[in-house]
């Protein structure tokens, strides 16, 4: 699947370009955070590169080797998580007799996922009575158990309080682990700095720079870049 | 208020006596209304569940058309019915005029609009919310519209239910496709209709509490179903 | 669009094989029968409910009375939606016959008119015999009268009524002269709440039960007699009229035994209808 390029990739609706000519080449390896101000185009990008959107200009390609459906080695998680009206272990399940699973392997595999984001006690029950951090965490879960190449994340905290954030945090740490690429939004500094080995920084539709995580922060190379890492709240 | 005394007093006698002519009256009225509505949904669920999700040329257009013949007058839809029916209209060799199987095509002409144009607003709210998520998971067009439905089956529920409403307390449509004919095609609220012009106004009365109560109680029902549903699916 | 068609069709197949399988068993169950296009009058006097079991028990034929106005009947049995047709407008029915829509008419019974009115009667017409002279008065006063309007056997001869007496109601038409375009039943309702007069049939007097303040205050008048005839539906016209069974109760009718029914049926201890046939 990866590499992931953009070629001069566009998106303008109406008179607006929420998406500015962006090139960038996205390698296996690193967890990819895509930093910027709200506004910024974080969450167009993301849905671009899901193919829940199409471009207006320019193309996305991914390196697949893999024939079909590029969608299906990749998953989601939204910053507000949609539950579907039955069982958390039921949620897990869709996806997963959705791509062909028998309902024995799905209800394993899905328990076994629920186990390691430590829902397994709550399995039985509807997933919309779950708090907003446990329904995050089911959609990490549910994402999760179909094995994606890549994981897209769009601001997965941003309505959680911190302690459900981290535990979301650990999540995504332990999903990155086992192997799956992890490309993650957030409007979030510290967040960033906790979870991202590479940054993309969009301001305004462009992306105004590429860079390992440390020289970002060190030597910002855009003046966009560097008033939005000064603006930062101290609290964050 | 004399008469609404004396119409409780007759609404009693009606049901503790289980009057066989009573109920042969309800039977084919909820024959019919339920036969109707199960047909209607059937049409309805699906073209609602179509336009919702799908985007094609004319769609606005179609949308409003539905949605204005909600308010189709059910004499009207029982004349129209009638006359495609009828010896001498294009349906007439079926001979099926003044039956209850005329009667359930007119409810069900009258109803399922109803059906289609609802379930058309809800799939669509329910769509805008799920689609992304949908996608994401894999889920194709049709997939996503029948876990559309499945998720939504509750506010579905209750939109048959509006719909069977409608269809067992209309007595336009099925006088006249269906003639009112005793023993055959005669049903509550033609009955009422049937009371009143004898002058029979307490019987009338009555009989519309028993229609009332009936469906009070089939509304009550579902809600007891539906609650308890809801309790192990959120 | 294609996928809208599709939907639709889908559904409309999965319907219609409900429809009969849900349906299909009540229609069998009734092949036996003939459709008879009658008045709401008729029906609601009660006598149909009296003489068609016998009719039943003598020959197994199921009667299914459809009863509408008697314009309604008419046009239903010209249309070939019913097999006879029992009214009460001698005049149309032998136009009719002339015209071909119908055959083999018979006189079947008369019953009469009766005028209704407040017990207060503010035109003075209560105990007379004349009702020509009766609604003259009636008019004179101005006082409210409730007409059914919906060109019925029962309001043709009151129109009839009215051209003999040289007045047109139509002067007075919303003022006291009241038209409800709608059945006997309703007529007296309205007429009841109005506390007018009104033209009726004894037939549906008799069984009418909101009768407030009204009484008969003129009957017997010779004009007030209405006939009764039944005829079948032209199976030249309409091949699917089911001829013998609909001449079957045609000549049950009017045979002795139909009319004997016919006699047969009081309320009250009075008969409501006076058979004539062959008279």
């Amino acid at each position: 699947m990866l590499p992931l390029e953009f070629r001069d990739l566009s998106y303008v609706v109406g008179d607006t370009r929420i998406i500015a000519g962006i090139s960038a080449r996205i390698e296996a390896g690193p967890r990819t955070v895509i930093l910027g101000p709200n506004g910024a185009g974080k969450s167009v990008l993301m849905r671009l590169c899901h193919g829940l959107l199409a471009p207006t200009n320019g193309s996305i390609v991914w390196h697949s080797a893999r024939n079909g459906d590029v969608r299906r080695h990749q998953a989601m998680v939204f910053q507000r998580p949609v539950m579907l009206r039955r069982s958390a272990l039921g949620n897990v399940m869709y996806g997963l007799t959705l791509a062909g699973k028998s309902r024995n392997e799905a209800s394993l595999r899905a328990m076994d996922v629920l186990e390691v984001v430590g829902l397994a006690q709550h399995a039985a029950r509807p997933a919309r009575v779950l708090s907003g951090g446990e329904q995050q965490r089911l959609a990490l879960a549910r994402a999760w158990a179909l094995g994606p190449d890549v994981l897209f994340l769009d601001e997965p905290t941003a309505n959680l309080d911190p302690s459900a954030a981290q535990d979301i945090e650990h999540i995504i740490n332990a999903i990155h682990a086992s192997g799956t690429k992890i490309i993650m939004s957030t409007h979030n500094l510290g967040q960033a700095r906790r979870l991202g080995d590479e940054i993309l920084f969009l301001s305004n539709g462009r992306l105004m720079e590429h860079t390992p995580i440390d020289r970002f922060f060190r030597e910002p190379a855009s003046a966009e870049a560097a008033a939005f890492i000064k603006g930062e709240l101290p609290w964050q | 208020m004399n008469s609404l005394g004396e119409a409780f007093a007759a609404a009693w006698r009606l049901l503790a006596g289980f009057d066989a002519d009573l109920a042969q009256v309800v039977g084919l009225s909820l024959q019919v209304s339920i036969t109707a509505v199960l047909i209607a949904t059937l049409i309805g669920l699906p073209l609602g569940a179509t336009i919702a999700v799908e985007r094609f040329r004319g769609r606005q257009t179609l949308i409003v058309l539905l949605n204005a013949l909600m308010g189709l007058p059910p004499v009207v839809v029982g004349l129209l019915v009638y006359l495609l029916l009828s010896r001498a209209g294009p349906l007439g060799g079926l001979g099926i005029l003044f039956t209850p199987q005329a009667m359930i095509i007119a409810q069900t002409v009258l109803i399922a609009p109803i059906i289609a144009a609802l379930s058309r607003q809800t799939l669509e709210d329910a769509w805008r919310e799920y689609e992304e998520q949908l996608r994401s998971l894999g889920a194709r067009r049709l997939t996503a519209g029948m876990t559309l439905i499945w998720d939504t089956r509750f506010s579905l529920l209750t939109i048959v239910l509006a719909g069977f409403g409608r269809a067992i307390a209309e007595v336009g449509a099925v006088m006249i496709v269906g003639g009112n004919i005793d023993g055959v095609t005669r049903v509550m609220t033609t009955t009422i209709a049937l009371e009143t012009s004898k002058g029979d106004l307490p019987l009338a009365l009555g009989l519309g509490i028993v229609l009332i109560s009936l469906v009070v109680a089939l509304n009550a029902l579902v809600a007891i179903i539906r609650e308890a549903a809801m309790r192990r699916y959120g | 669009m294609a996928i809208v068609r599709r939907a639709i069709v889908r559904g409309a197949m999965l319907a219609l094989t409900l429809c009969g399988v849900l349906t299909g068993p009540v229609a069998w169950a009734q092949q036996k029968f003939i459709t008879v296009a009658s008045t709401t009058s008729t029906e609601n006097s009660g006598l149909f409910k009296h003489i068609l079991p016998l009719f039943k028990t003598k020959t197994g034929i199921d009667v299914r009375v459809v009863a509408q106005g008697t314009g309604q009947a008419l046009d239903t049995g010209k249309r070939g939606d019913a097999d006879v047709v029992f009214v009460h407008d001698r005049v149309k029915e032998l136009a009719m016959v002339k015209e071909g829509a119908f055959v083999n008419r018979h006189d079947v019974m008369y019953n009469d008119f009766v005028v209704v009115g407040p017990k207060a009667d503010p035109a003075e017409v209560g105990g007379g015999k004349d009702v020509v002279a009766a609604l003259k008065k009636i008019a004179g006063t101005k006082a409210p009268f409730a007409s059914r309007g919906d060109k019925s056997g029962t309001h043709a001869a009151e129109l009839r009524l009215w051209q003999e007496s040289g007045i047109d109601p139509v002067d007075g038409k919303g003022g006291w002269y009241r038209e409800t375009g709608s059945g006997m039943g309703a007529t007296l309702n309205t007429a009841s709440g109005m506390n007018a007069y009104s033209l009726t049939d004894r037939g549906t007097w008799l069984s009418f039960k909101n009768r407030g303040d009204l009484v008969i205050v003129v009957e017997g008048d010779r004009k007030l007699f209405n006939q009764y005839g039944i005829m079948l539906v032209n199976p030249a016209r309409h091949a699917h009229v089911k001829k013998e069974s609909g001449q079957m109760f045609i000549d049950w009718v009017v045979s002795a035994e139909g009319q004997k029914a016919i006699a047969d049926y009081k309320i009250n201890g009075q008969p409501l209808f006076f058979p004539n046939a062959g008279r």
